[in-house]
């Protein structure tokens, strides 16, 4: 039976560019579920001072991060010394995707990566119907 | 300023705590995260305090229970026992504890900053070489990279701009890919998407604030107005804030065209050293 994967949630408390009402939702859905998960204020700001924590982030095996984009999200850690391995990092991206969408993706003990990697280029949007891919 | 010895806070509802009833916890942790804290909620003592972090706070309904265990050399931890308290009553007592512990405040900074994202970067320096303000550098082989963060002018994205492989972001910016999305092929092939700036303005950007200051002396010279000199220059910093989306009060808190000058050709010997060391 595959390990439960750890759970790392962005406030993005210094923008708002993260609908309030998604956050709220996606962090009730953590705190109601009563699985043990990471909270942190805000990524970019740990990222900028190099936080520790980031590194104890990469290094935890299988994670799923409720925050923005995967592609800022793998550059964020990977500035701060801290690159997330691609094979076990599931980003939700709390910009672009419903709070029922993360919950249920949160709910999933799966991983499905998704961290873009090499020179992404998205395919025209008349393919892009559906799909969320990044990479 | 190294967060290595920010406070970490661990809301525990293991053995020896009550858990919080489901309101309360969302409240707790609200309160905090909008506070600028960064949290685990655990629920085992077993990871109770994190590797790297040297202040550690517990939060947790201890009551009459026993405190878990928990010991660490070199770790300054405090158990606190929040039964009762609402989410603001929480962080005001972790507040107190961080002023106790001369840990850094969170927040007196907002992190605007470039993001680079290396499987777009060619290593062209031409964002080292626009940047006014000393935000990039080249690290020990040479490759660029973010070295002042805190340089950064807020809300401004213009060195994505200029980026030809769109490989600068800016995560809180309002719009793709500057935001992180993924870069798709139209992103690429719209000129928008690197801004040359000076051929906005019909020639180099520095050269152009050179000339008008040189037209604004004249001026000086010639009718003493020193606040038709500064619509003219206002006029030319709107049209740069209108093509790259700068906020107007970064141009407008631009150093004199000279002080432009000086820190240009800095910025493009050290992009024209970095790339002749590779």
């Amino acid at each position: 039976m595959p390990t439960a994967p750890h759970i790392l949630y962005c406030n993005c408390t210094y923008a708002q560019v993260v609908s309030k009402e998604v956050k709220e939702a996606v962090l009730r859905k953590l705190c109601e579920s009563g699985v043990p998960f990471e909270a942190v204020a805000d990524l970019c700001e740990m990222s900028a001072r190099k936080d520790p924590s980031l590194q104890r982030f990469s290094r935890c095996g299988n994670l799923k991060v409720a925050a923005c984009f995967p592609r800022a999200v793998k550059w964020l850690f990977t500035s701060a010394n801290a690159a997330l391995p691609s094979d076990q990092t599931e980003v939700l991206n709390m910009r672009v995707q419903s709070a029922e969408q993360i919950c249920q993706a949160i709910d999933n003990p799966e991983i499905t990566p998704n961290l873009p990697s090499g020179k992404a280029v998205a395919p025209p949007a008349n393919e892009l119907a559906g799909s969320a891919v990044v990479a | 300023m190294s967060l290595s010895q920010a406070l970490h806070l661990v809301l525990y509802e293991g053995n020896g705590a009550q858990p919080l009833p489901g309101n309360a916890r969302v409240g707790a942790v609200s309160a905090l995260l909008e506070r600028g804290y960064a949290l685990s909620c655990s629920t085992s003592d077993v990871s109770l305090i994190p590797d790297g972090h040297t202040v550690v706070m517990v939060l947790g309904q201890f009551g009459n229970g026993s405190l878990p265990p928990v010991q660490q050399p070199g770790v300054t931890i405090r158990f606190h026992d929040i039964t009762g308290l609402d989410g603001s009553q929480i962080a005001a007592h972790v507040e107190a504890f961080r002023t106790e512990t001369s840990s850094p405040k969170h927040g007196d900074w907002k992190p605007w900053f470039p993001v680079i994202d290396y499987d777009r970067c060619t290593n062209c320096m031409q964002c080292l070489s626009f940047c006014l303000f000393g935000v990039y550098g080249a690290d020990a082989n040479q490759r660029i990279q973010v070295q002042n963060h805190d340089n950064c002018k807020t809300n401004c994205p213009a060195c994505s701009r200029v980026c030809p492989e769109a490989a600068i972001m800016f995560p809180k910016y309002k719009a793709g890919p500057i935001n992180g999305d993924v870069v798709s092929d139209a992103d690429l092939q719209r000129e928008k998407m690197k801004i040359d700036i000076s051929a906005l303005l019909g020639g180099d950007v520095y050269q152009m604030l050179r000339e008008r200051s040189e037209r604004a002396k004249s001026r000086f010279s010639k009718e003493r107005d020193s606040e038709k000199a500064l619509k003219e220059r206002q006029k030319c910093l709107v049209k740069l804030a209108q093509a790259g989306d700068i906020p107007p009060e970064v141009l407008m808190a631009l150093p004199s065209p000279e002080e432009i000058q000086r820190r240009a050709e800095e910025a493009r010997a050290k992009a024209q050293a970095a790339l002749a060391r590779q």
